[in-house]
């Protein structure tokens, strides 16, 4: 069993606001109700679930980016939901995030230079641009984007090479947990492919923890060692991606697993399990 | 022998934009009575240019240069407009990819339900919304009046999809364009549609064109594949013999790349430079006006 780095307790966390709302009611819903997860250094976990499950919102809690109205995240022993944002900041080095759209979360007025070189300086590890920069191209080769890119705006980019800068931005702090939120979710496969072929040599590389997000359970299965299933706001199934995957205890995660098609032709997976699926809301 | 349904003949389309790059480069394929053919490719590949043609909606920036898509006998691109439109929406529908933004917000169901019946089908307004009843029924829904007198941001993603698909099969069409349907859904409700899709299909007999990156959907409901690559068709064939023994060496590529949680040691394979040469020298070939690669199509 890996040494626990991220741990998560009863996490309970709701949206809405407090103040008065033209509309409905001031209540806050609950979209986490009591969540606990772990991930161990150097380890990928998974967090799956449908749309509404709440596990962008479980990742957003890991990183301190939403306050739990109840519940614990500890990072490396220390307690991030009660430290205040000055205490919290030396914590974010080492917490890096991957997003889904690396278009919209990379400045497009801003060279692939600059994205990548200010973290550095901010953070001190390099005291001048010139510096920071050779780091830069260090990391650029290793994630397999050519050395001019750095001249280049995220615009003149592929999707492919985009989601490469995302993943050098994050790892270029040198961080121990990166938490990636549906980073493959709108690339073709083939560039998928080379992109989670990345991320998978980067953690073992670089003895990474890894919260992966994903709705894909084939892309989750092919690149974690831990998945955790969720539903409504909870974690119905957690454990070995081998365990759960041949033999889930929970039927929604069967259900989930089931309904997943696979490129090999099936004649009855069409109409398997339609009675199941009835009970559940479309 | 009857004659296929559609029949696309060398469609060749080129980007006006681009320099005149070609889009789609000589596409041919058959869609036959009753069957689902599988339009299947990564972005840029020219599968959806291939549905917009037929449906007569290519953007401005896209040129037809050659080719014919024949419906029923006619050349649809050779149509007049007048004749056009009353086999788009009627004949030929449209099951869109995002449900989201498919329907007018601002209408109720029952008002954007009934358009099609009653323009296209003549039916009277009381008789197009008991239709649209029977059709909300048909694609499971349960509260089929509840639906009817809802706004679009009423209804989930999906109970928007099943909206859509009753109103492409409202007017008893016999082509359905289904343009990636369920891209935009959660798996649990993406198989609950293909399963729809499959089920007033095989109903009604009718022909449905199914775009989709996903080689996994296009197992589970196309009876035949087309692969796209840069607009070209480089392997065709029915579904089952295609997945099973590719023959192109991209459809080997896709299937490689494809992960699939039953067989975690297999999957995530990058496109072998060797591959994507060929590839490239396939198309430069093509586009000099060789033959090369013809010969491995299915």
């Amino acid at each position: 069993m890996a040494d626990d780095l991220v741990v998560a307790r009863g996490l309970v966390v709701a949206y809405g606001r407090r103040s008065a709302q033209l509309f409905g009611s001031r209540k806050r819903v609950p979209v986490l109700h009591g969540v606990g997860l772990r991930v161990g250094r150097g380890e990928t976990v998974g967090i799956v679930g449908e749309s509404g499950s709440g596990k962008t919102t479980l990742g957003r809690a890991l990183l301190g980016l939403v306050e739990p109205t109840a519940g614990t995240v500890t990072f490396d022993g220390a307690d991030i939901t009660a430290i205040d944002e000055k205490g919290r900041r030396p914590l974010r080095r080492r917490m890096q995030m991957i997003f889904q759209d690396p278009m919209s979360s990379l400045n497009p007025r801003h060279t692939i230079g600059r994205i990548l070189t200010e973290p550095l300086v901010l953070h001190g590890f390099a005291t001048s641009r010139k510096a920071a920069l050779s780091l830069v191209h260090g990391v650029l080769d290793r994630v397999g984007l050519s050395r001019n890119t750095v001249e280049r705006y995220s615009f003149e980019l592929s999707g492919g090479q985009r989601q490469r800068v995302g993943i050098a931005r994050a790892v270029v702090l040198k961080p121990d947990f990166v938490l990636a939120d549906e980073i493959v979710s709108g690339l073709d496969v083939s560039t998928q492919a080379q992109v989670l072929r990345l991320l998978k040599e980067l953690t073992s590389e670089m003895h990474l923890a890894l919260a992966f997000i994903s709705h894909d359970l084939s892309v989750v299965r092919s690149i974690c060692q831990r998945v955790v299933v969720m539903r409504e706001g909870r974690v119905v199934e957690e454990g070995p991606c081998e365990r759960v995957f041949t033999a889930p205890a929970d039927d929604y995660t069967r259900m989930l697993i089931d309904a997943i098609p696979l490129p090999t032709v099936d004649p009855g997976w069409l109409t398997r399990g339609a009675a199941a699926e009835a009970a559940v809301p479309g | 022998m009857i004659a296929p349904r559609l029949v696309i003949e060398a469609l060749s389309a080129i980007s006006l934009r681009a320099a005149g790059a070609p889009i789609l480069r000589r596409v041919s394929l058959t869609v036959d009575t009753g069957e689902v053919h599988g339009l299947v490719g990564e972005s840029g590949a020219g599968k959806s240019t291939i549905a917009k043609a037929i449906l007569g909606i290519v953007p401005a920036q896209v040129k037809i240069t050659s080719g014919r898509i024949v419906f029923e006998g006619r050349d649809l691109l050779a149509l007049p407009a007048t004749e056009l439109r009353a086999v788009l929406g009627r004949d030929i529908t449209l099951v869109p990819q995002d449900p989201s933004t498919a329907l007018n917000p601002s209408r109720r169901i029952d008002a954007q339900m009934t358009d099609g019946l009653r323009l296209k089908r003549g039916l009277s307004m009381r008789e197009a919304r008991l239709r649209a009843r029977t059709l909300l029924a048909e694609v499971q829904i349960r509260d089929p009046e509840r639906v009817l007198s809802s706004y679009p941001h009423q209804l989930s993603g999906g109970m928007r999809q099943r909206v859509l698909i009753a109103a492409a099969f409202a007017l008893e069409p016999k082509l359905v364009i289904a343009d990636e349907p369920t891209t935009a859904l959660d798996v649990t409700v993406q198989k609950q549609i293909l399963r729809l899709i499959r089920a007033l299909q095989e109903r009604h007999g009718t022909s449905v064109l199914f775009v989709s990156h996903d080689l996994g959907v296009v197992a589970q409901i196309c009876d035949r594949v087309s692969v796209l690559y840069m607009g070209k068709v480089v392997e065709q064939g029915r579904t089952a013999d295609i997945l099973q023994n590719p023959r192109h060496p991209y459809t080997q590529a896709l299937l490689a790349a494809n992960p699939r949680y039953d067989r975690p040691d297999t999957g995530l394979e990058p496109t072998p430079p060797e591959v994507v040469a060929a590839l490239r020298a396939e198309i430069a070939a093509f586009d000099a006006g060789g033959s090369v690669g013809e010969a491995r199509d299915g």
